[in-house]
């Protein structure tokens, strides 16, 4: 019934069997942890410009909005969702708390297997809080 | 037989996509409870014009060290590189008279203009050719203040943009500029190889509440106004002095005014 | 059709091998290229385009000279041209994929080309560039595909191509005006900024676009005895004559406004190009009287009929007329709008060895489009029987 059987079917078991190589391959090592980010040592009531849990999920569409807002049309001041007013600029705002970026951004984003190009143009802190 | 399993398949298709949209949105309308997108205003101590024009009084450099204040000012805040040949980078810089004026110059011009130095930089110009070739909107001019903005996110490096410019007022970064900055200042951006930069009237300090670089360096040699305000720096200084432009006759409206 | 390519002479395939090797070693340069930036190149703040704009630009007119095989053929019903069509079609094909090359290796970050898509600013001349030559692209790849499968299974092409041939014919004229548009609307360039240059371009591309056309035909005779047809190159020839004397005619008309006006800034980029500045030769210059003279002599050999018409002499002549043409618009277009500079100083631009090999591998690519593609037309028409010259 099924033409050219004898190749098909191993064929098929390969290809699934590779598609779902990330899923069994890592059977019985750890569950993924956030990798441990040297959050800077905050001051009294200095908080990020957004909750921790939001920022982790929406930080890039964020800088993007935020580089768009800024560039293209001047407004350069940010209101956010707690009313604080921030500088809408990622050397001067972002990275004057997160001053380490091998200790903060990359950590996650290597873990993750994530290489944005910001840093091209944007001068990378290397402080230390 | 075979239309049975064709109905199958579509039936199994439409299930998968199902499940798997209904997964993916679930978690992200979690996260959108807590906390959100805010609200962006321009800066509240932002210095307001309608139309940013320059002034120099180029009777007040004289001394090469006048010159190099003002280019050192710009070049260092904004992280402009130092480039040797002929694939320099420039914000601002300086020429002599007929290469700047090519179209008022003549021999038997005063001494002091016909070898004198002029500072040139972006026109800022109220219709751009540049602005009007770009082929994605990465320069663009900003209706609110009159500034030419260059957005180098967006910038392909097509170089059309220098092409049209009759002042040769762009630069392209035709390597990395980061090895060749002297001292990186972290509180502005570089820029990266393969799109263009130019003066930009330093929409950042405005924003703070601030004069550009060169002008603040210039300490009042170079003013910087609004060209709609008749009672503004600028227009008592083009009301009571003679001041020429670069190519005037090509239309563009520059926004820089020379006094000589 | 694509299975035609499987079979094939040798020497076909050691041709499209060596092509291969070219296109190899111009992508390994290329990406160097990438990796350490534009400075590669022999541009500058002051010349800021060079070779890769130059060949752009000429291949664009390259691409729209198929409207001069189309044009007779479906306008006057110039049968002659019917069996030719299909190679000026797909050396379009060919012709427009390398101008879009030549601009993806000319950009500083090609990996955002599609911002003019997702960003579409329709004042950019750009814009629109891009636009009409993706727009040909398709137009002559649907159109030839589509009358050659018709060709091959012997029915007639279906009613839907009449309008998409008759829009093919608009749109090659305006591929090479917007890309004229590109120079002419510059108000800081002399040597560019005049009402004629689109009218020039289409001049140029008219007698060098063809003229490749001929050669390459002439080519392909010698190595598979596919015969384009006596009236039929005479004809192509006679077009080809016409369309280089209007090209040197409208650039005499340019030498004219520049040195009668006696203004300087109309006449320093010519002055640059074929002498030089401050009592300095400079290369360039040795290149443009090349040009000059060989575009004269061109003219000389294709006017009188006698010797056009000589299968001995019209190679030469279509040879030097394709240099000619190459190093006007090539070389001294560019030069000539960049020289001098906005400063009215002299800035010299030197193409290097990356933009020549990057420049060689495109070329590589276009060789290799357009010889797949011939070879499957030519054996369609073997195929079918058509590929003997009929009366």
């Amino acid at each position: 019934m099924l033409y050219n059987a004898k190749v098909i079917i191993p064929g098929l078991a390969i290809a699934v069997a590779a598609f779902t190589a990330p899923f069994w391959l890592n059977l019985g090592s750890p569950e993924y942890t956030y990798p441990k980010l040297a959050v800077p040592a905050a001051k009294e009531g200095t908080k990020c410009v957004e909750p921790k849990e939001w920022m982790r999920a929406e930080h890039m569409t964020l800088l993007n909005t935020w580089r768009d807002q800024a560039i293209r049309y001047d407004r350069r001041t940010y209101i956010a969702s707690d009313g604080k007013e921030w500088s809408i600029s990622l050397q001067n705002t972002c990275m004057a708390c997160h001053a380490n970026k091998a200790e903060f951004c990359d950590k996650c984003h290597t873990a993750n297997n994530v290489e944005p190009y910001c840093w091209n143009c944007h001068v990378e802190p290397r402080g230390n809080n | 037989m075979k239309k049975t399993r064709r109905d199958f398949l579509k039936i199994a298709g439409l299930s998968a996509f199902a499940l798997g949209s209904a997964a993916a949105m679930g978690p992200a309308g979690a996260l959108a409870a807590s906390g959100g997108e805010g609200r962006y205003i321009t800066s509240p101590k932002e210095l307001k014009s309608k139309r940013w024009v320059m002034v120099i009084d180029t009777r007040r450099f004289t001394a090469p060290q006048d010159f190099q204040t003002v280019i050192d000012a710009c070049h260092s805040e904004h992280n402009v590189p130092s480039i040797p040949g002929d694939q320099e980078i420039k914000w601002i810089w300086t020429d002599t008279f007929p290469h700047a004026f090519p179209d008022e110059a003549h021999q038997y011009l005063p001494d002091r203009v016909i070898n004198g130095n002029f500072l040139l930089l972006c026109n800022q110009c109220e219709n751009p050719p540049c602005v009007r070739v770009c082929p994605t909107g990465a320069t663009f001019r900003n209706e609110a203040n009159g500034i030419v903005v260059m957005d180098p996110h967006r910038c392909i490096g097509c170089r059309f943009c220098m092409a049209g410019c009759p002042y040769g007022s762009r630069s392209f970064n035709f390597q990395d500029p980061q090895p060749h900055i002297k001292n990186i200042n972290p509180a502005y951006p570089a820029r990266t190889r393969g799109v263009v930069e130019k003066c930009t009237f330093c929409p950042e300090r405005l924003a703070a509440g601030k004069l550009p670089a060169c002008v603040e360096a210039s300490k009042g040699a170079i003013l910087f106004g609004d060209l709609n305000d008749p009672n503004s720096s600028v227009r008592k200084a083009l009301a009571s002095n003679l001041t020429i432009q670069r190519k005037a006759s090509l239309g563009t409206g520059p926004s820089v005014y020379y006094i000589i | 059709m694509l299975e035609l390519l499987l079979k094939g002479r040798p020497r076909f395939y050691l041709w499209m091998g060596f092509l291969a090797s070219v296109v190899g070693l111009g992508a390994i340069v290329y990406i160097f290229q990438l990796i350490y930036g534009l400075q590669l190149t022999g541009m500058s703040r002051n010349v800021s385009w060079g070779f890769y704009i130059s060949q752009f630009t000429y291949f664009v007119g390259v691409a729209a000279s198929a409207v001069m095989l189309v044009l007779p053929a479906y306008f006057h019903h110039y049968t002659k041209f019917k069996r030719i069509i299909i190679f000026g079609e797909f050396m379009a094909v060919g012709a427009v994929i390398m101008c879009m090359l030549f601009i993806v290796v000319d950009l500083g970050q090609p990996q955002r080309v599609l911002n003019v898509l997702l960003h579409p600013t329709p004042n950019s001349v750009m814009f629109w560039d891009m636009t009409v030559l993706s727009g040909y692209l398709l137009l002559n790849l649907v159109i030839g595909w589509t009358t050659l499968e018709c060709e091959r299974h012997n029915v007639n092409p279906p009613a839907w191509i009449k309008p998409l041939v008759y829009l093919s014919v608009f749109w090659a004229f305006s591929i090479h005006t917007v890309t004229a548009f590109l120079y002419a609307g510059l108000p800081g360039r002399h040597y560019w900024l005049t009402a004629i240059m689109a009218a020039r371009f289409l001049a140029s591309a008219f007698c060098s676009g063809p003229a490749i056309l001929l050669l390459l035909l002439l080519v392909v005779r010698k190595c598979t005895d596919f015969d384009p047809g006596k009236e039929a190159m005479k004809t192509l020839s006679t077009i080809i004559t016409y369309a280089m004397c209007i090209n040197v005619f409208f650039y005499l008309l340019e030498l004219f406004t520049a040195y009668y006006s006696g203004i300087p800034g109309h006449q320093h980029p010519i002055s640059f190009l074929f002498s030089g500045h401050d009592g300095h030769m400079a290369w360039v210059n040795g290149w443009m009287w090349t040009a000059a003279i060989f575009a004269i002599a061109s003219l000389a050999l294709l006017v009188p009929p006698q010797l056009r018409y000589n299968d001995k002499l019209l190679p030469l002549a279509l040879i030097m007329l394709v240099i000619a043409s190459w190093i006007d618009k090539g070389l001294g277009l560019l030069i000539g709008g960049f020289t001098p500079t906005p400063f009215e100083t002299v800035t010299i631009y030197t193409p290097t060895f990356v933009e020549i090999l990057v420049g060689l591998g495109i070329y590589g690519i276009g060789a290799l489009i357009i010889s797949a593609l011939w070879k499957i037309a030519m054996d369609v028409k073997k195929e079918r029987g058509t590929f003997e010259l009929q009366n």
